[in-house]
């Protein structure tokens, strides 16, 4: 053992003498390797996929960048074109992928499965493998679903095997969400007869496989995944479910350094950059070497969010002098560097449309908030503002400005970094006085962000454990009009929701956030959807 | 030999249990609930308990324990949660990146300290001692991060001479069958040259950084110990009695100062090992302490054990490897002592 590590050591004492000058010599390339290039697209982001599939346990967002791209849903979204140029995916439209055809029912939707539709393998798709799919998202736990559940998919004899190309979905109430939710990326369509092969009695669901095999129809399959390095994608030339993408080959490699992220596309070495924090987008824009799209991230802001249980935040006028005294246009300017959408300032707190997320009526106003915390009754306080590490380029800057502000209204905050890891848990204590947070929902409808946000079930999200008989009666009330179609009713429950949470204020809207990537001046066809993570079957490299 | 070398492995075993239990009760008792986080967003209480559930983590420590040390003595490091794949085939695949890494780094900076030491105290006072001291101040003064992000930004950047820092290979070139594990290996045995000179290439920036951060120890022990050797009597005996100076130096001086650097080397690999986890993450390689980080942060105890416990091992391999090469070095060294 001693005798070889030597060897290796003068080895690579030779080797490192020799690397001097080998490196400088530009790269030659074979000729196979040169094409291979230009039909590949090279994407670098700061992490990858802990799981090749959305059902597993604990997938992270990356994860849901592969099962978006190797599994088809029955539906998915028409795109449209943005005011600014950019492409983002339809809220409203639907066109089918897996499906040829979709028959929504008083209370049931029907679809006719493509015929030529094939797994990767080359066995056909039967309305079977959608049974199972759907069984497998809502009885598999966890986010999946839960996921299914917001489009009152919860049971598996809602799911109907009428033929073999006819697959049946009955509806337990109505919800305008169910067809939504049937076009996010849980319900995808799994390969169900190879994984019923690969299922065990502990792991009925073969979720083991799904970790790092793809099982679907979709337009690109997995060919190699090395977590946290990198994951190769290869075009599935037998893809029915939309155009045949350009791209034949994708290499997502994880490089965690912002910096050399940004040095890989300034210098051509890579062809996507996807999610970039807010300084290097504006920098990288005002150098215009490459070219920068940004999209607000839909139905999704950061807020302050103020525990409504406990003294000093269960004093509205208390959570109103705070919304007057947070120095709003300085957070946007230094934590963001200019690039956010406001989310203050608007003409009244009694808000007029139903667009959302909308401004609230507050801005930075020391005055009135000196005025509010005096009506308040509100001596000195003394409170801790929590923000999660793992969010710290953005979170960090904001807290320290909100601190620094709320010092001049009486109220003394000390900054509490929490580690990202502990972030969820803390949440779910409930017992944070005062947090900067991110919240966004995949279904772009205020009533969903309701729903997590103010309803009163307190989910995690409901951070100030706000609850509220007649906010639950607005929410409800959105829903229940949404389903029917009462068009008059949604839009006064709406506004009157959106207007109460504004004046009552247990979260303070900050800034409706973009979501930022830059990409080669040669690459075209990037579109923005909820899911906010790539869809490579539109790519084209020029 | 053999025997005294047993009768130090033995004393091994009680450290190795010790540390075992440390790692397990050190990553229960971290903040963070695992369950919470792998629920994911828009997770319920009743979906969290499903997830704490799924992961064994609603049974009592102490069977959550005497599962881990059953696994532990088939080999069975566990699953990583957020990998989803054994700890053990991980940290197998990552421990030949870090080595080779380490290595380069340690055999680089071998190379330059040695005879910068050597030639320090030989012209002690003189421009050479000053520009060691200047270098190994400066080096152990300049965090790795920064000094990799430097490398990066003048030799990537700027001139375009090093290849882009994305890991052990290019994008596009293909990883050699693994023999190994080291790619420079690997490479020339499967006789792919064009493979090896992009190893190669990927290499030597991460490798430099390293290297810059060791040379200060390593540089300046030898020249402390070679001056006490040189001021001794048998060097002025060698000396009186005409021996050229380079049979002194080398042959009598150096071998003698050997001992306290040999011991120093043990130290900065070992934090050599430590500093990786940093330059892992500027260089995107993908070695054991990025993997280890990557873990930690997401609550994930397998891993986290996996690589304190593979750790610990190699501590206790390399301490053994040194106390063995003492007694090559000076055979009045007993391992026994």
């Amino acid at each position: 053992m001693h005798d070889n590590s030597m060897k290796r050591r003068d080895f690579l004492k030779t080797a490192s003498a020799a690397a001097v000058g080998a490196v400088a010599a530009p790269a030659v390339w074979s000729p196979a390797r040169a094409q291979d290039r230009k039909e590949t697209l090279l994407i670098v982001t700061e992490n990858g996929p802990n799981n090749l599939d959305i059902h597993g346990v604990g997938t992270n967002r990356p994860g849901y960048e592969a099962s978006w791209n190797c599994y088809d849903r029955l539906v998915t979204h028409e795109k449209k074109t943005l005011a600014d140029g950019s492409v983002s995916y339809d809220r409203d439209k639907f066109k089918p992928e897996l499906a040829e055809d979709m028959n929504v029912g008083d209370m049931s939707v029907t679809f006719k499965l493509k015929k030529n539709a094939k797994f990767q393998d080359g066995t056909p798709v039967t309305a079977k493998d959608v049974k199972w799919s759907y069984e497998r998202a809502v009885k598999v736990g966890g986010f999946p679903t839960v996921q299914m559940k917001a489009g009152s998919l919860e049971k598996p004899e809602q799911f109907v095997v009428v033929d073999d190309h006819t697959f049946r979905v009955d509806l337990l109430k109505k919800n305008r969400l169910t067809v939504p939710d049937m076009a996010v990326i849980v319900p995808g369509v799994y390969h169900s007869e190879l994984l019923k092969k690969q299922a065990t009695e502990k792991d009925p669901w073969a979720l083991e496989y799904t970790k790092s095999n793809t099982a679907g129809t979709g337009a690109y399959k997995v060919t190699s995944w090395k977590p946290g390095v990198e994951t190769v994608y290869q075009r599935n030339d037998a893809w029915v479910g939309g155009p045949l993408p350009q791209i034949k080959r994708v290499i997502w490699r994880t490089i965690p350094s912002a910096g050399n992220r940004r040095a890989l596309m300034e210098r051509g070495d890579a062809d996507i950059s996807f999610d970039l924090p807010a300084k290097d987008f504006t920098e990288m824009k005002k150098d215009g070497k490459l070219k920068l799209i940004s999209n607000p991230i839909g139905n999704g802001m950061y807020s302050l969010e103020l525990n409504v249980t406990k003294p000093p935040f269960d004093n509205v006028k208390v959570r109103q002098a705070v919304a007057y005294a947070i120095p709003y246009q300085k957070i946007i300017d230094a934590a963001m560097f200019g690039h956010a959408r406001p989310l203050f300032g608007g003409p009244s707190n009694d808000v007029a449309g139903t667009e959302w997320p909308q401004p609230t009526g507050y801005k930075t106003d020391i005055a009135k908030a000196k005025e509010l915390m005096a009506a308040a009754g509100a001596g000195e306080i003394e409170t801790t503002i929590s923000f999660d590490l793992g969010d710290g380029v953005n979170s960090e800057p904001m807290a320290v400005l909100i601190q620094e502000s709320l010092a001049q209204i009486g109220i003394k905050a000390a900054i509490n970094k929490v580690p990202g890891a502990n972030w969820r848990s803390e949440m779910a204590k409930k017992s944070m006085p005062m947090m900067v947070n991110f919240f966004s929902g995949w279904l772009d409808y205020p009533e969903y962000f309701f729903f997590w946000c103010y309803a009163g079930q307190n989910a995690i999200f409901n951070t100030p454990s706000y609850v509220n008989k007649d906010m639950d009666a607005l929410i409800d009330g959105a829903y229940a009009a949404a389903a029917t179609g009462n068009t008059a009713k949604y839009e006064k429950d709406v506004k009157g929701f959106i207007s109460k949470a504004y004046h009552d204020v247990p979260r303070v809207p900050l800034f409706q956030p973009y979501l930022n990537v830059a990409t080669q001046k040669n690459i075209s066809g990037y579109s923005y959807w909820f899911h906010r993570q790539v869809d490579y079957r539109s790519i084209v490299k020029g | 030999m053999l025997a005294t070398f047993g009768k130090r492995l033995v004393t091994v075993i009680p450290t190795l249990i010790g540390v075992v239990i440390v790692t397990f009760l050190l990553t229960r008792v971290l903040p963070g609930d695992p369950a919470v986080y792998f629920a994911g967003p828009a997770a319920t209480p009743d979906s969290i308990a499903e997830v704490r559930k799924t992961l064994g983590l609603d049974r009592p420590l102490a069977e959550q324990f005497a599962r881990y040390v059953a696994d532990l003595a088939r080999g069975n490091f566990g699953n990583s949660l957020s990998t989803g794949r054994p700890v053990a085939a991980e940290i197998s695949s990552r421990l030949p990146a870090s080595a080779e890494l380490t290595l380069a780094g340690l055999v680089l900076s071998l190379a330059i300290a040695i005879p910068l030491g050597i030639l320090a105290a030989v012209k002690q006072g003189s421009w050479i001692d000053h520009l060691c001291r200047i270098v190994a101040t400066a080096g152990v003064s300049l965090p790795v991060f920064f000094t990799g992000l430097l490398l990066v930004y003048v030799f990537y950047f700027i001139l375009g001479w090093s290849p882009a820092p994305i890991g052990r290979l290019d994008a596009f070139a293909t990883a050699p069958p693994a023999y190994t594990g080291f790619y420079l290996i690997d490479t020339l045995a499967a006789g792919d040259l064009e493979t090896f000179r992009g190893a190669l290439g990927q290499l030597v920036l991460p490798a430099a950084t390293l290297s810059i951060f060791s040379l200060a120890p390593i540089a300046r022990m030898t020249r402390a110990s070679m001056l006490a050797v040189l001021a001794s009597e048998f060097v002025r005996t060698a000396r009186a009695s005409g021996l050229n100076s380079r049979t002194i130096i080398i042959t009598y001086a150096f071998r003698n100062a050997m001992l306290p650097v040999v011991t120093t080397l043990g130290m900065v690999f070992s934090f050599l090992l430590g500093a990786n986890v940093l330059v892992e993450k500027v260089f995107a390689w993908p070695g054991i302490g990025s993997y280890a980080v990557e873990a930690l942060l997401q609550s994930d105890f397998a891993p986290v054990q996996g690589f304190v416990l593979t750790m610990a091992v190699l501590y206790v391999a390399l301490n053994l490897l040194i106390d063995v090469l003492y007694g090559i070095i000076d055979p009045r060294v007993r391992l026994d002592g």
